[in-house]
């Protein structure tokens, strides 16, 4: 049976030390849907994506992924739901020690039961997925920036999960790599059926991609708007979302034709 | 009204100059004329500090309607002026007419000195008690994430003994041969200068009575229960303990422990397991090479400054090392070696922030394993009195 609500965020409180960051928080992100959160600098994004997998504890509330609490799965030693997510992190966190190739191959290995050579051959097809073929020898610090992030991927990808999670995947990328990220992003979802929750500031991939989205705000330490972007564009009457979808409101005017 | 003309020509910028007048009673009126900008307001506060100086005038007036182009750093020198001659409120003016593209800048409320409120943020220096309050919770914090730890390690040992194809041996190798074979070198060549070293200072005192042969039991005892086991302990965590921190801290700050999570490893038992046991199987063995090389210094000496035999210098080093006191010794620096692994790699996890933190994290691994194994080392002193 398939589950209608693929991830459920239930009053969710989050923050660090004494500072509140979120405040009662609460969405769900369907099953194969591409998700974006939005949101300024500093508004708490990473922080949500992080206890959305279960790296931090929450002030309280409650997080359901694939109908498993987070929370309490993350003490667990052997916790199934781990399997099923991948991770891309905003500062790609790739094994500084390991090449790309061991770094992508390290959760093959773990988990697959695959013999060396089969793990060989498919860190070969995920580093071409993401365009790094020939840099399975290299170490990340012989890499630049972009590919970091396109390497992570490839590591977040590994295990075909069903869950993904990104964190700004495409920032810092030239416009011609940003978007055949979003296109790899989109054929994930499609062939994969892959639930995708990504968090991003590029209006351009927002559009492509999102399904949904939902926008934070640092001082309503939560949730103000939620629902397709074009809609949110057209229809919102919050001044703060109608100033991230146009950030130049006289000109976008003139191209609206309004 | 006295009038005192002093014109200072600034030299690294010529562009720029001022005239300071005394007015009415003690008052002070600068006249800026040119450029004031980030180039010439360092100067010109230096320049204008040291006229000031020694006069404390009630009033000051600033005249800037001969400057032709000011940023903000020309604003915060100006208003300086206020800090130098002490002048507040109503007693410091800026005349009328300002400077075409000035007012906004000399009018930022930066300069009331009423500066918005800052964001809440833990206020490091308050009083000493406070401070010694904030340290002790901060300890209590550290001696929970102590706990963790410990318990950490101790399940991933559990789940290395139930499945043993869970320890990272390749990772496991690799810091054996950093940590021992690397570190070969420099503990032989200190053991060997130690033991020599003791041996030289032993004769010197025990040629007096006659008595030079008992150099050799000298160093020998002092090298294998007491020296060997410090001194390599020491080195060790000068070289891998540290190591430990900084790598681990690294992986801390890059969030690489973060990946490793959610990839489902643990990162106790991927990170910290290895080198644990690395260290508890090298450091012993290294022990023995330095007590080792300490009894081949010691011999040298024997040899060259007493003119004993090496035979019969070794018969007396045999002679005074029961079974009993090497396994003593190595079994004190297997518990060293324990020590030094551990701290630095709780101070690698514990390590939050940036680049300071893994600085930080090798450092207090070093001075804290010292520390420890010092403890442990008066601990067993102790104990084996008993
Ligand atoms: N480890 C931490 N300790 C304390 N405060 C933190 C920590 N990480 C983040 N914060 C605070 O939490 C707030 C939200 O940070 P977060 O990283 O979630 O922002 P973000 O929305 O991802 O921003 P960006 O778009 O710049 O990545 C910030 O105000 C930041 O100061
Ligand atoms: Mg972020």
């Amino acid at each position: 049976m398939e589950l209608l609500t693929a991830i459920e965020v239930k009053n969710l409180s989050a923050g660090y030390g004494d500072s509140m960051i979120l405040e009662n928080v609460g969405f769900y992100v369907k099953p194969h849907e591409i998700f974006i959160i939005l949101g300024g600098s500093g508004c708490g994004k990473s922080t949500l994506l992080r206890h959305m997998i279960g790296l931090e504890k929450p002030i309280s509330g409650s997080i359901l992924v694939d109908g498993t609490d987070i929370i309490t799965c993350a003490d667990m030693d052997f916790c199934s739901v781990r399997r099923k997510i991948g991770v891309l992190f905003q500062s790609g966190a790739l094994m500084g020690s390991m090449t790309v190739g061991e770094n992508v191959a390290l959760p093959i290995t773990e988990y697959s039961g695959l013999p060396a050579e089969a793990v060989k051959d498919i860190v070969k097809i995920k580093l071409k997925t993401v365009g790094l073929g020939d840099y399975e020898d290299h170490f990340p610090s012989e890499i630049s920036g972009g590919m970091k992030k396109r390497a992570g991927l490839a590591r977040a990808m590994a295990l075909n999960p069903k869950f993904l999670f990104l964190d700004e995947p495409s920032a810092g990328l030239d416009p011609i790599t940003s978007a055949e990220i979003d296109d790899l992003i989109i054929s994930i979802n499609e062939t994969a059926g892959a639930t995708v929750v990504i968090v991003t500031h590029e209006l351009a991939s927002i559009f492509r991609l999102a399904h949904r989205v939902i926008m934070l705000d640092k001082e309503a330490k939560g949730v103000i708007a939620e629902g397709r972007p074009q809609k949110l564009m057209n229809e919102s009457d919050n001044p703060k979302v109608k100033r991230f979808f146009n950030p130049n409101p006289e000109k976008a005017n003139k191209s609206n034709g309004v | 009204m006295s009038d005192e003309f002093k014109t200072a020509h600034l030299e690294s910028d010529s562009r720029f100059s001022y005239t300071i007048t005394e007015t009415g009673e003690n008052g002070v009126l600068i006249r800026f004329k040119g450029v004031l900008d980030n180039h010439t307001a360092g100067d010109l506060l230096d320049s204008i500090s040291s006229e000031i100086s020694g006069r404390s005038p009630r009033t000051a007036a600033v005249d800037l309607s001969e400057v032709t182009y000011m940023d903000d750093y020309g604003a915060a020198a100006v208003h300086h002026i206020k800090r130098i001659t002490g002048t507040v409120g109503d007693t410091f003016q800026i005349r009328e007419p300002y400077p075409e593209n000035g007012r906004e800048l000399l009018d930022d409320p930066v300069f009331d000195g009423k500066q918005p409120e800052l964001l809440e943020k833990k206020r490091r220096l308050g009083p000493l008690i406070t401070r010694l309050g904030e340290t002790t919770i901060e300890e209590t914090k550290h001696l929970g994430f102590l706990l963790v730890f410990i318990g950490s390690v101790v399940m991933a040992f559990v789940k290395i003994g139930a499945n043993p194809k869970k320890l990272r041996i390749g990772d496991t190798i690799d810091h054996m041969e950093k940590t021992g074979v690397a570190a070969l070198p420099i503990i032989a060549l200190i053991s060997f200068l130690l033991g020599s070293i003791m041996a030289f200072m032993a004769a010197i005192q025990f040629r007096q009575f006659g008595a030079g042969l008992y150099v050799a039991s000298l160093v020998g005892f002092a090298m294998v229960s007491e020296l060997g086991p410090i001194m390599t302990a020491i080195v060790v965590s000068g070289r891998s303990g540290s190591a430990y921190a900084a790598e681990i801290g690294t992986m801390k700050i890059y969030e690489e422990i973060d990946a490793l999570t959610t990839m489902g490893f643990d990162p106790t038992l991927f990170l910290a397991a290895p080198r644990l046991i690395a260290a508890f199987i090298v450091v012993p063995i290294l022990t023995l090479f330095s007590n080792l090389f300490a009894i081949f210094g010691g011999l040298m000496v024997g040899v060259l400054m007493l003119d004993l035999s090496a035979v019969t210098y070794i018969r007396e080093t045999v002679e005074v090392l029961s079974l009993k006191e090497m396994a003593w010794g190595t079994g004190k620096s297997a518990v060293f070696a324990v020590l030094i692994a551990l701290i630095g790699c709780l101070q690698g996890f514990r390590a939050s922030g940036g680049a300071a933190a893994v600085g930080n994290a090798a450092t207090s691994a070093v001075v804290r394993s010292i520390f420890f194994i010092i403890l442990f080392d008066s601990l067993f002193a102790v104990i084996r009195s008993l």
